[in-house]
């Protein structure tokens, strides 16, 4: 069990003063001028043995993703902070930036000084309106106290800006974002050119996470081995938390990277909703995941790589609960729409696409469909997943994938049902 | 996609107020010549603040702000869904996510509750004309299921019947307090913290407390680094040298709009002396107890910064980084980058190249050090695209052949 000791994010629920003052006294920008005086490098290496895997989540190792920066480039360099968290089931960056503002204008400093760029942008979704206004606030009390800004205390130039959003699920998708934060429509761009070559206004750009920011200076301070220790080998460290849905407490908490799934949920959520045998399944990592059912969910850990030889993932570690009482298929039908509505169009795989399988779930959530087409609905999402610009053409395929493998007796019932029930009207 | 229009009825002309004029204009100027369009979304909003909605000639006077074509403006507009193309309700617009995870604790009963409410479908005003509702995707408060947002605060783990009173707090013009109807603190665990109980975190004693570790071996040489100059021509940076001014968020809204926002003003923030500062901040209080004279010192006392003249494709920079061996003992297999055989492969090894990350962060003038190195090689890495190829073999992707997959283009 996690100690409160190893525990990053002290203020995760806003108990206490998320000033400067208050961040100070829980430890934040307590030697940051020291790892600052260690050089670039050090950083960079520090972060790549504390194993830290970017917690936005695809899991690319951060330090590594640092290390891919240009050492000497005519342009200048910059930091970019994903702070659009839309990913259904996420909701910890929400925490970090009303609650914890600090640690991530600190990483932000430490990051952006490992990387040689002395601008960086937070951009956060439109709707958190007073997590921005908080962060905001965090921002100018470090200007204001000198620790960022031209000629601050350690010796670093460096300006943050804080930029928003307007509503568009896939300016989460590093390139989007770029194109969003230039003024334009949040489309993806085609890789390679990847944003370490050719970024924000063509120069070279790297995208991050908030909690991945935000727990740099932790680990630089603690030390690499520290973190390295927790959690499980490939998979170290502390990670948030969300757990939502059908258990007593839905909740976030810091947990360590790879503590079994069942323990998570009865610790920090009172259990299942009446019990765990009314588990049905379990969405582990954000909407974008296939679900898993009951009976793996039991034995399985909170980790990329046990959850992804179940045909899973971490995600960003959104765990969504289900249990007996849900329609799977609704379930399901609402996330199909959901990719629906936030296709950006560009590509006719995943723009078709994913009208195309929301609307035969609608169909098939209601029994009126062929079972012949439950093959077809599994074909079309083979043809949209790994067709399109960005993974959101994959993300729209996984949840309807998961379903059919592990639920394809439910939807055949209904459909059986249906045709039971209509045959007896017509005879009747 | 959301398929979405401008509303038949528009208002014939659109200004800002003279303050938000004032505001426009000093985000506009944040950003160098060229480069004001990233203001556009900052703009729009608000924009839409000052008018309820965001009518077609608000989004023509924007862009022409910006000197960006109309189609532009309108392109934005329409992609983003906050931005509201029909008017919306006066008094309330309310915002029910009705993604699965606020659906599986019953958002339906509070869309339910809308439709009963303010308007049979979504984006219809009520009868008087003071509220309306739309459904919205994942509002990520997916631990304080379910919920809406009403402007710029969310209401959280509503029932029908809490989202009843929170809709009659609107309509009497005396919103409820925002966040949890059900008196829990943010996302903690109803009932009570299972984490985060431990007072010494909070006692202030963690400060320092790491530092054993720096002070059993000893630091090396400081290697802060000069940064390129043109680096320090960021967009930030010169609007904060032309203006002379600590620059705050251009996404920022200012903190006579933002109820919650420090009762200070940034720019005052700014003005001050930092020995005022920590005075402030003291002032301020917060419940911690006063700064320690360590931590005085370290607020006040400002580092220059040491500034190096710029070094590109210059000498001491042009080398790559090499070493000696491989990281872990065992050297990326280099025969996967599309035109590097055996034999190549071992002389980049003897040159000191043995991961697929080294060559990914090459700049041009490591290049330009790498192609004088070999003979008869000039032109080579760019051809073969080796700094892509790598940058994807780095990042864990493999070819489908041995010998690598030709670069597209």
């Amino acid at each position: 069990m996690l100690e409160d000791r190893d525990r990053i994010f002290r203020n995760l629920y806003g108990f206490h003063d998320a000033g400067l003052k208050g961040a100070i006294r829980r430890g934040a920008w307590d030697g940051t001028k020291l790892f600052i005086d260690r050089g670039h490098d050090w950083i960079i290496d520090e972060v790549k043995k504390s194993g830290l895997r970017g917690r936005g989540g695809a899991g690319f190792p951060t330090g590594l993703k640092w290390s891919f920066m240009p050492k000497a480039d005519p342009r200048p360099s910059y930091l970019v902070i994903n702070a659009d968290e839309s990913e259904p089931g996420s909701c910890k960056d929400r925490e970090i930036l009303r609650h914890d503002p600090h640690l991530l204008v600190e990483g932000a400093l430490l990051a952006s000084f490992a990387m040689r760029a002395h601008t960086s942008y937070v951009y956060v979704r439109g709707e958190y309106i007073r997590e921005r206004e908080a962060l905001q606030r965090a921002v100018d009390e470090a200007y204001a106290a000198n620790l960022i800004g031209k000629n601050n205390v350690h010796g670093w130039d460096f300006d943050l800006y804080v930029v928003h959003g307007a509503g568009a699920y896939i300016c989460g998708e590093e390139t989007a974002m770029l194109e969003s934060i230039e003024g334009k429509k949040g489309q993806p761009r085609l890789k390679p050119p990847f944003p370490a070559n050719v970024g924000l206004w063509g120069a070279p750009t790297t995208i991050n996470n908030v909690e991945s920011i935000a727990v740099a200076g932790e680990i630089l301070r603690r030390g690499a081995t520290w973190f390295a220790d927790l959690g499980i080998p490939n998979n170290t460290g502390t990670k948030l938390f969300q757990i939502s849905g059908h258990v007593d407490k839905p909740c976030v908490v810091e947990e360590e990277m790879g503590i079994p799934m069942k323990e998570l949920i009865e610790k920090h959520c009172g259990g299942v909703r009446g019990g765990w045998d009314n588990l049905l399944a379990v969405i582990p990592g954000g909407s974008s995941v296939r679900c898993i059912t009951a009976a793996q969910a039991t034995d399985v850990t909170m980790d990329f790589d046990a959850l992804g030889k179940l045909g899973s993932g971490l995600g960003t570690a959104a765990v969504i609960v289900m249990d007996k009482s849900t329609d799977i298929i609704a379930a399901i039908r609402r996330l199909a729409y959901f990719y629906k509505h936030e296709s950006c169009g560009q590509c006719t795989p995943c723009r078709e696409g994913t009208g195309w399988m929301w609307r035969v779930l609608e169909r098939m959530e209601r029994g009126r469909a062929e079972k012949s087409e439950i093959d077809m609905l599994f074909d079309v999402t083979k043809q949209v997943e790994g067709h399109t610009i960005c993974a959101l053409g994959d993300a729209a395929a996984w949840p309807v994938q998961g379903l059919i493998k592990n639920f394809r007796p439910v939807i055949e019932a209904r459909i059986d049902d249906y045709k039971k029930s209509h045959a007896r009207q017509a005879a009747e | 996609m959301a398929v979405r229009r401008l509303h038949p009825d528009q208002p014939s002309h659109f200004a800002f107020s003279a303050e938000n004029e004032a505001w426009a204009r000093e985000q506009i100027a944040k950003y160098p010549a060229g480069k004001q369009a990233g203001a556009i979304i900052q703009l729009l909003w608000r924009a839409q603040e000052q008018a309820g909605w965001l009518p077609e000639p608000a989004i023509r006077h924007v862009t022409e702000m910006l000197g960006m074509a109309h189609i532009r403006g309108l392109e934005v507009a329409t992609f983003y869904t906050m931005f509201q193309l029909s008017p919306v309700g006066r008094k309330a617009h309310v915002q029910v996510c009705g993604t699965t995870p606020c659906m599986l604790r019953g958002s339906n009963d509070l869309v339910d509750v809308c439709k009963r409410r303010i308007a049979p479908h979504q984006h219809e005003l009520s009868a008087d004309g003071t509220m309306s509702w739309e459904e919205v995707e994942c509002m990520g408060n997916c631990a304080n299921a379910p919920m809406v947002q009403i402007y710029k605060d969310t209401f959280e783990d509503l029932t029908p019947a809490s989202l009843e009173a929170v809709l009659d707090g609107f309509a009497a013009g005396e919103p409820p307090v925002a966040g949890s109807q059900i008196g829990r603190i943010a996302s903690c665990p109803e009932g009570g913290q299972t984490s985060l109980t431990d007072p010494k975190l909070y006692d202030g004693s963690t400060i320092g407390a790491w530092k054993k570790r720096f002070e059993e071996t000893a630091p090396p040489p400081a290697a802060v680094e000069a940064a390129p100059a043109s680096a320090l021509a960021s967009p930030a940076h010169k609007a904060a040298v032309a203006s002379g001014t600590s620059p705050s968020s251009p996404g920022g809204a200012p903190a006579a709009t933002a109820p919650q926002a420090p009762a200070v003003h940034p720019a005052a923030l700014a003005a001050m002396a930092n020995a005022g500062l920590v005075k402030e901040l003291n002032e301020r209080g917060g419940g911690g107890k006063p700064l320690s004279a360590d931590e005085l010192e370290k607020l006040k006392t400002p580092t220059p910064t040491v500034l190096r003249a710029p070094q590109f494709g210059g000498g001491g920079d042009a080398k790559p980084e090499l070493l000696a061996v491989p990281r872990y003992g065992k050297g990326d297999d280099l025969g996967l980058i599309w035109g590097v055989a055996d034999k190549l492969a071992e002389k980049l090894n003897a040159l000191g190249i043995w991961h697929f990350d080294q060559i990914a962060s090459w700049t041009p003038a490591n290049v330009a050090w790498f192609e004088t190195q070999m003979d008869g090689f000039k032109g080579r890495i760019d051809r073969d695209k080796w700094i892509e190829q790598c940058q994807k073999l780095a990042s864990g992707w493999r070819p489908g052949s041995d010998v690598g997959e030709r670069p597209k283009g």
